[in-house]
């Protein structure tokens, strides 16, 4: 089997370069969205509170295992990448760990201590998602730098961490469009309008920013025929910018149509962002450092990880679904019912 | 003790991880019970069970987020502090780890969400199957964790080339020789943590005047569990010593605080070991006792540290860790069986017996913590036995960076146990006022709903 579709140490590294993607992509798109609820707790009112995170309680858990398969995948896959990685961004992970962890025991304790204690728990869990998204977008926008420190990569940094808080933020509204009703809604929709500007921004800096910090990356984009065949890219982002743009005027609308069409959007805009950090990146996993043939496990013990995430991964698609089905239409009150 | 990056590290890593067990501790044996709860329920139609699951579903889902949050800590933790780890034994330690997440953590992390929030969602039917995988998912956990731990102990089914460990026998490595003897322990000990957290919780309800039915249902199967898991522990226990001499005749040398490989060897009570003049002070001890429980025969050779000069962990803290779990696993035998005893046939439990228990509602924490102190620091100075030293696999983040890091976890944990702590208390409390335990209005009429606060 090993080497059934050519040498394995150049399929191996590709497919679990593939699937580390697509971890991280489902894993920035679904906590993402109850980061963002997280975000926006703030400026609700303490039945809001109640009813955004009702939306997510049954789901948050299972939206950051995607964030433990994906370190786990750098991890298992990629081991010296991941030392590199994680060592150069101490400080920050160290801040989003805590963050998670704030964010993680809050969703419980605020729902069981006594009442006046009810505030402080809240407060941490908005705490626990800004120190998540900040840090999560700060270590985005040192990637993106290639990992180097200096005083303009890390005013980079700051600007991506705002930006990628914007974006959790703006999902969040989307998806409390999708999943509420009423005044609450309204709201989600102001929201989502007012964040929608700093999540474009966000995607606009990266943009640029990348090409010009690698010759590599420049290159990759803005030579014939790439820039042709890629030019679908920033095209559709734009036209599904306009379409947010247009649409969220337009919410909530009659009978609640299309509530659930700003969270796909969202979801699009996300994807295709991802994409472009993908192509530009591929093949390092370091940036301009190690390539994910350099820092690749050995094929017999990839392979053993590959048959069981093949085996698995449907089962896991499927149960995953089945729970977004159980809990589908708008938010309940939270009940262990 | 010098705080190079290596100490601080290593701090690090016990902190998280001492600060993590104590969580799927309880979750792995918890589940169990609380599908055992459902199907008592089902089986006696005794309302009483209901009550036991809705109290006890509290108490799960708050210690399963503690679990849950603290294990990403972990999974990070290897990258940024043990670079050197996975680049040694990432061949066997990164398949090991997958399959922990693939096969457990979104098992149990989708199926939480049902269990939790589902049953006027789906038929009871599927709302037990939930309940059962979610047991099932941390229980398959601790299989694959204790497998990796296991093979850092006993490592089996590999080769070294190039200083790079490659799998050649993934049977071997995950079936290595210490993994049958630790799994099990370590399910007994999340057995005997439920039991004696069940049984302290319903006591302190107790003595705060409640009596219901449920209260009294619990009671017993706390003091049950106990009393049945305890013996076997203690059984299992002393199997994973026996294998701990054979594969790792160091540590138990130092769990002994045994300096020489003689015959004869006594069964030190206390002792205060000096690693510097290599003796013990202050011995107490039962003569010929070492060399009994070791070899079964009062004469047998006991293999000394001073075979393993510069080679062996350091001796008090193994010596001392292994005594509180020894003690307190005996304090459960004494306390359980007393209590099973002191409640037979519907009798009153005596105030006394109901103080005993909540003094000892977190026993099972302390007896877990020591029993991983003795595995783990006995184990120095490797981090993977025979294969990779702890100090060679240290990240080169400086170690005022970690202090900083250290401090941060340190305090976030302190203050998570104390609210944890708190919480499980102020459900107690409410419990035993008749708050919260009723079923919540249901629209459907039926009977199994609780709401989450």
């Amino acid at each position: 089997m090993l080497t059934l579709f050519g040498d394995p140490t150049v399929w191996l590294p590709i497919v679990f370069a593939g699937l580390m993607g697509l971890s991280i992509l489902i894993y920035v798109v679904l906590d993402g969205y109850d980061l963002g609820v997280g975000l926006l707790s703030a400026v609700a009112t303490p039945e809001e509170k109640d009813r955004m995170i009702a939306s997510i309680g049954p789901f948050w858990d299972a939206n950051e295992t995607w964030l433990v398969l994906a370190v786990g995948l750098l991890l298992v896959a990629f081991p010296i990448a991941h030392g590199q990685i994680l060592s150069t961004l101490y400080i920050p992970v160290v801040l989003m760990l805590v963050g998670l962890i704030l964010r993680g025991v809050s969703f419980e304790f605020r729902a069981k201590v006594r009442v006046e204690q009810k505030r402080l728990w809240n407060r941490s869990f908005f705490a626990g998602s800004l120190m998540t998204s900040l840090a999560q977008g700060y270590m985005l926008g040192l990637y993106v730098m290639g990992l180097e420190q200096t005083l303009g990569t890390l005013a980079f940094a700051g600007l991506t961490a705002i930006c990628l808080s914007a974006g959790y933020g703006f999902i969040g509204a989307c998806w409390l469009i999708w999943r509420t009703e009423g005044e609450l809604q309204r709201k989600a929709v102001a929201w989502a309008q007012r964040l929608l500007l700093l999540v474009v921004l966000g995607i606009f800096a990266v943009s640029l920013a990348t090409p010009l910090v690698s010759p590599r990356i420049f290159d990759k984009w803005f030579s014939v025929p790439e820039i042709l065949l890629l030019a679908p890219l920033p095209l559709v982002s734009g036209l599904t910018v306009a379409g947010l743009w247009w649409g969220l005027r337009r919410m909530p609308a009659r009978r609640d149509a299309f509530c659930w069409a700003p969270f796909a959007a969202a979801m699009g805009l996300f994807l295709l962002a991802f994409a472009g950090l993908a192509y530009s990146f591929y093949p390092y996993v370091v940036p301009e450092r190690l390539t994910i043939y350099e820092a690749a496990s050995a094929p017999e013990s990839l392979l053993i990880i590959l048959i069981g995430t093949l085996f698995v991964l449907p089962v896991i698609l499927g149960y995953s679904i089945l729970s977004y089905w159980i809990f589908r239409g708008k938010a309940r009150a939270l009940t262990y019912d | 003790m010098d705080l190079d990056p290596v100490t601080l590290a290593r701090i690090q890593f016990a902190a998280n991880i001492s600060f993590h067990i104590l969580f799927p501790t309880i979750t792995i044996a918890l589940g169990w019970v609380l599908l055992g709860f459902k199907l008592a329920y089902r089986r006696s139609g005794d309302e009483k069970w209901m009550e036991a699951y809705r109290f006890w579903v509290k108490v799960f889902a708050l210690s399963f987020a503690m679990g849950v949050v603290s294990g990403i800590t972990m999974s990070f933790q290897f990258g940024t502090n043990w670079p050197g780890f996975m680049e040694t034994v990432g061949n066997v330690a990164g398949p090991l780890l997958a399959y922990e997440v693939i096969t457990a953590f979104f098992l149990e992390a989708v199926f939480i969400g049902i269990m939790l929030f589902g049953t006027r969602r789906v038929p009871n039917w599927l709302h037990t199957l939930a309940t059962f995988l979610v047991a099932v998912g941390t229980t398959m956990s601790a299989f694959w964790i204790l497998a990796l731990n296991s093979w850092m102990h006993t490592p089996d089914g590999f080769e070294l080339r190039d200083g790079v460990v490659h799998a050649t026998d993934w049977l071997a490595i995950i079936f290595n020789p210490s993994f049958p003897y630790r799994l099990t322990h370590m399910l007994l000990a999340s057995g005997l943590t439920v039991a004696f957290l069940i049984a302290g919780l319903s006591a302190f309800r107790w003595l705060l005047g409640e009596r219901t039915a449920a209260l009294r249902a619990t009671l017993r199967v706390g003091l049950t569990m106990a009393a049945v898991l305890i013996p076997i522990q203690i059984f299992v226990g002393d199997l994973h010593g026996l294998n701990t001499l054979e594969h790792q005749p160091q540590k138990v040398a130092a769990m002994e605080g045994n300096w020489e490989t003689r015959s004869g060897v006594p069964l030190l009570l206390f002792a205060l070991p000096d690693e510097e003049a290599r003796e013990n002070r202050f011995e107490i001890g039962i003569p010929y006792g070492a060399s009994l429980i070791l070899k079964h025969d009062p004469q047998g050779v006991v293999p000394g540290l001073n075979d393993f000069v510069g080679e062996h962990p350091p001796v008090a803290p193994v010596f001392f860790a292994f005594r509180v779990m020894v003690g307190v696993g005996l304090l459960m035998l004494a306390v359980s069986w007393a209590g099973v005893w002191l409640t037979r046939r519907g009798r009153e439990p005596h105030p006394w017996l109901l103080r005993g228990l909540v003094g000892m509602t977190f026993s099972g924490w302390i007896a877990t913590l020591a029993g991983w102190y003795v595995t783990e620091i006995g184990r120095q100075p490797w981090l993977v036995d025979g294969v990779l030293r702890t100090a060679d696999a240290v990240s080169s983040v400086a170690a005022p960076i970690i202090a900083g890091s250290l401090t941060l976890y340190l305090a976030v944990y302190g203050l998570l146990l104390a609210a944890y702590v708190g919480v499980l208390l102020h459900l107690a409390r409410k419990a035993a006022r008749g708050e919260g335990l009723g079923p919540s209005p249901d629209p459907a009429g039926r009977l199994t709903t609780v709401p989450a606060e």
